[in-house]
């Protein structure tokens, strides 16, 4: 890995920050995420900014006293910062100055005011007040407007949200989505531990992508200690990444046909899905391919038969061509829920829902760990809709299968090296990996004697839950379900 | 003398309340071995059933009575239509006509009843349920009507026993073109009344999308085994229907041992035929977009009063 280099470090102050930010968004970077670290000093923010076109990594660093905490926002330069400063503030206690919507986000309404979980000293356990006021319905008004609050216990197992929609007859007007109810302080979970030892809390981060994120904290970890990997371990990874691509895809493309009442294509790729699974299990001894990634090397017990990865991708084809056969179907997918290029871009949406917008982002090209090579097209659309989104990940499935065939090939029977190093140096990285449903983001801080002193981790979910109430815009409600099925965010990577 | 209707009558909601259960559990037992499936078993809703009919009804705080009359009032308007459509038999009471206008009368009772019911709790599913499935109410029984009506001209009498009567006798008209349109369009009201596929589906968890499902979603216990049980008995009450427009042979003519035997079989095996075309039919369909409901429905009322002019122009020929 040439990672060590790469990554710019900035230290910026209060009034300089502004600029450079700003600067930065002007040169195409991107925020990734913005890291707090509790240090004897003081509190430290690190903005990480990413730009895809060179794969550039640039970290500003702005150092906050302590007695006095507080940051100047930049939520008018970015949509994403102003997010991220929320998430802080709820966390850390440190105030964003002249933040435009300085409400909660993370901390949930029955939190007390002055419980900042993140924090050193804090109390593990507060005690809970009552508190609905902190998320005041947004009312909307006028003639047949009303209100219909959704969850967060649902009438089928879903995890927890909570919807609120002003619909007028069946149109939505606007709605509103306030999740992080299932906050587990996961971040200081890795607080203390080896990276050995932290890599099953990332491999549970969203129980859906134990490979993306166990390989981004793996990464990261190297990137801070310099660990270099070899060429089969990195093939090894680039497979485990796209066979959870795979098994993921195929169970939202059958639970799309679901939630429009068309349950005889989900049977099919429930099956399709299992016999993925089962090969899974053959591959890494765990149907949702945990314990594959290590720190320093990676290892299967098995390489999977390309012919039934093959098979299964052709399948999953005719499936989605059967599923769009039915005119109902085409008619239920069509044109609902449009998330145009322009909100896209501007909310930072990543993977398959920026990509069915027309994004044209995908980490395994832009920030690369290893080359794939011709197997790995970029899949593209353009219209925005739920059927986009039906149609990428169709087509994104059979290009996954494509990726296996030929890193098995490349592997040649290699099964990875199995060899997991202890880091034993202070250092700080970055990793980045596009998992199944888009870029995810890990940062690291090791210490001296190579135990993790702080990690930051943002899933997708974090930036594509901002998209949703924007392409629910003019959608009627009985077609939320199916447009929160072709986002399909993680509700427990988003909350950490 | 009024022993033989009110015999018949008895048998017909004694088969009925037997039947009905099964019937929806051949339902899902179907629809469950297509997807490739196991499937609960038939047996699961009288199971399913007889569970609910032991618990004790949970009621959210500041409830109304309607809560606990509406269930009632719709298993009975339910039962009152399993008397009153020719199910086993066709002999109609001499006072209380088994007429097709109060037939949707009653149906229409059952509608009312389960909308209040949805509404009572105050909570946003069950108003959102209630209000659509109102909105299909009020272009479905106009379609049921219509189709029934057109059924009707012939023989001059919108008795359902006569109009019945009138197929056994006479086979051939069944195969006649007012016949056949009123019969597709009343086939598709009765998927729409009954919360069926395309309209609505039941089995969905997604309590947005729901229909029927949104309206129970605040009963428990007795209340809902009665929703459900009334539910069920109207959708078995209006397929009986179609079974006694479209396959009469078997009706009971006389109030006897032998011919009602015959009829409560053929009955049973009417049922059972319409309900695995039904779910064969539904495990192929995906569900229609809520305002598509409409359209569907509207071409259905459209067949209705084709076939109600084609009548009138075959009588008068």
């Amino acid at each position: 890995m040439t990672a060590m280099s790469r990554t710019e470090r900035i230290t910026v102050t209060e009034q300089g920050i502004p600029d450079v930010f700003s600067s930065h968004l002007a040169d195409g970077f991107r925020l990734r995420m913005v890291a707090c670290h509790e240090d004897e000093s003081g509190f430290r923010l690190v903005y990480v900014l990413l730009r895809s076109s060179d794969d550039r990594r640039v970290e500003l660093v702005l150092p906050v006293s302590r007695d006095e905490p507080r940051i100047p926002s930049l939520a008018r330069l970015d949509y994403a910062v102003s997010r991220f400063e929320r998430e802080v503030r709820d966390l850390y206690g440190i105030t964003p100055v002249d933040h435009p919507l300085p409400r909660r986000i993370v901390r949930h309404g029955h939190w007390p005011e002055d419980w900042h979980p993140m924090l050193r000293t804090t109390e593990p356990r507060p005690a809970f007040s009552e508190d609905f006021g902190s998320f005041p319905f947004l009312s909307v008004e006028g003639d047949g407007v009303y209100e219909i609050p959704v969850g967060p216990i649902h009438a089928g197992l879903i995890e927890p949200g909570h919807f609120r929609f002003s619909v007028v007859g069946e149109t939505i007007l606007r709605f509103k989505a306030r999740l992080w109810f299932v906050h587990r302080g996961l971040e200081q979970l890795f607080e203390g531990r080896r990276p050995g030892d932290a890599l099953e809390i990332a491999e549970r981060v969203s129980g859906d992508t134990a490979v993306g994120h166990a390989l981004a904290f793996a990464m990261a970890v190297e990137e801070a200690a310099a660990i270099d990997v070899s060429q089969e371990d990195l093939l090894v990874r680039a497979l485990l990444l796209e066979l959870e691509r795979m098994h993921n895809h195929i169970a939202d493309i059958g639970a799309m046909a679901n939630d429009v009442g068309y349950g005889l294509m989900n049977a099919h790729a429930l099956r399709i899905r299992e016999r993925m699974l089962r090969m899974n299990e053959q591959v890494t001894g765990h149907r949702l391919l945990r314990g594959g990634v290590l720190i320093g090397g990676s290892r299967v017990l098995d390489l999977p038969d390309t012919k039934a990865v093959a098979a299964l991708a052709q399948e999953v084809a005719e499936l989605a061509e059967l599923t769009l056969s039915n005119a109902t179907v085409r008619d239920r997918f069509g044109g609902t829920s449009v998330l145009d290029l322009e909100s896209a871009r501007r909310l930072d949406a990543l993977g398959y829902v920026a990509r069915a917008s027309g994004r044209d982002i995908d980490a395994r090209r832009d920030h690369p760990f290893i080359d794939l090579g011709d197997a790995l097209e970029v899949v593209v659309e353009s219209a925005g809709d739920v059927m986009s989104r039906y149609l990428l990940r169709v087509r994104e499935t059979v290009v996954s299968s494509r990726i296996i065939a030929d890193v098995v090939r490349r592997l040649d029977g290699h099964t990875g090296s199995g060899q997991a190093v202890q880091p034993a140096r202070a250092g700080a990285g970055l990793g980045f990996v596009e998992g199944w449903r888009g870029l995810i983001s890990h940062r690291v801080e090791l210490a001296a004697d190579g135990r993790l002193t702080r990690t930051k981790i943002v899933d997708p979910s974090f930036f594509n839950w901002t998209a949703l109430p924007v392409a629910l815009a003019d959608t009627i409600v009985p077609d939320f379900p199916l447009t929160n099925k072709s986002f399909n965010q993680s509700y427990a990577g988003n909350d950490l | 003398m009024n022993v033989a209707p009110a015999l018949l009558a008895l048998i017909q909601v004694m088969a009925m309340i037997a039947f009905t259960p099964l019937l929806v559990g051949i339902m899902r037992q179907v629809r469950s071995l297509l997807e490739g499936r196991v499937g609960a078993g038939v047996g699961q809703p009288w199971r399913d059933l007889r569970k609910l009919m032991r618990k004790e009804p949970l009621r959210a705080p500041g409830i109304s009575w309607i809560q606990a009359v509406g269930p009632i009032v719709l298993v009975v308007s339910s039962l009152i239509l399993c008397a009153l459509i020719p199910l086993v038999g066709t002999i109609a009471f001499p006072g209380l006509p088994d007429d097709l206008f109060v037939v949707v009368g009653v149906l229409l009772i059952g509608t009312v009843a389960l909308a209040l019911v949805g509404l009572d709790a105050g909570s946003a599913f069950g108003g959102m349920g209630s209000s659509r499935h109102m909105t299909i109410a009020a272009l479905v029984e106009p379609t049921v009507l219509v189709s029934i009506y057109a059924l009707s001209v012939p023989i001059g009498s919108s008795a359902l026993s006569r109009i019945v009567n009138q197929r056994i006798a006479e086979p051939a008209t069944m195969a006649a073109p007012v016949s056949l349109l009123a019969m597709v369009s009343l086939a598709i009201a009765v998927v729409a009344e009954t919360s069926r596929m395309p309209v609505d589906n039941p089995s969905t968890h997604l309590e947005l999308t729901m229909v029927h499902e949104a309206m129970v979603l605040e009963s428990s216990g007795r209340d809902l085994a009665w929703l459900e049980l009334g539910s069920w008995l109207r959708l078995s009450a209006m397929l009986g229907l179609i079974g006694a427009l479209a396959l009469p042979w078997g009706m009971a003519l006389e109030v006897a041992p032998l011919p009602l035997l015959v009829g409560v079989l053929t009955l049973g095996l009417r049922l059972a035929v319409l309900a695995m075309a039904l779910a064969t039919i539904e495990v192929f369909l995906a569900k229609l977009r809520l305002f598509r409901v409409p359209e569907l429905l509207a071409g259905s009322f459209v067949l209705a009063l084709l076939a109600v002019i084609t009548s009138y122009l075959t009588v008068t020929v």
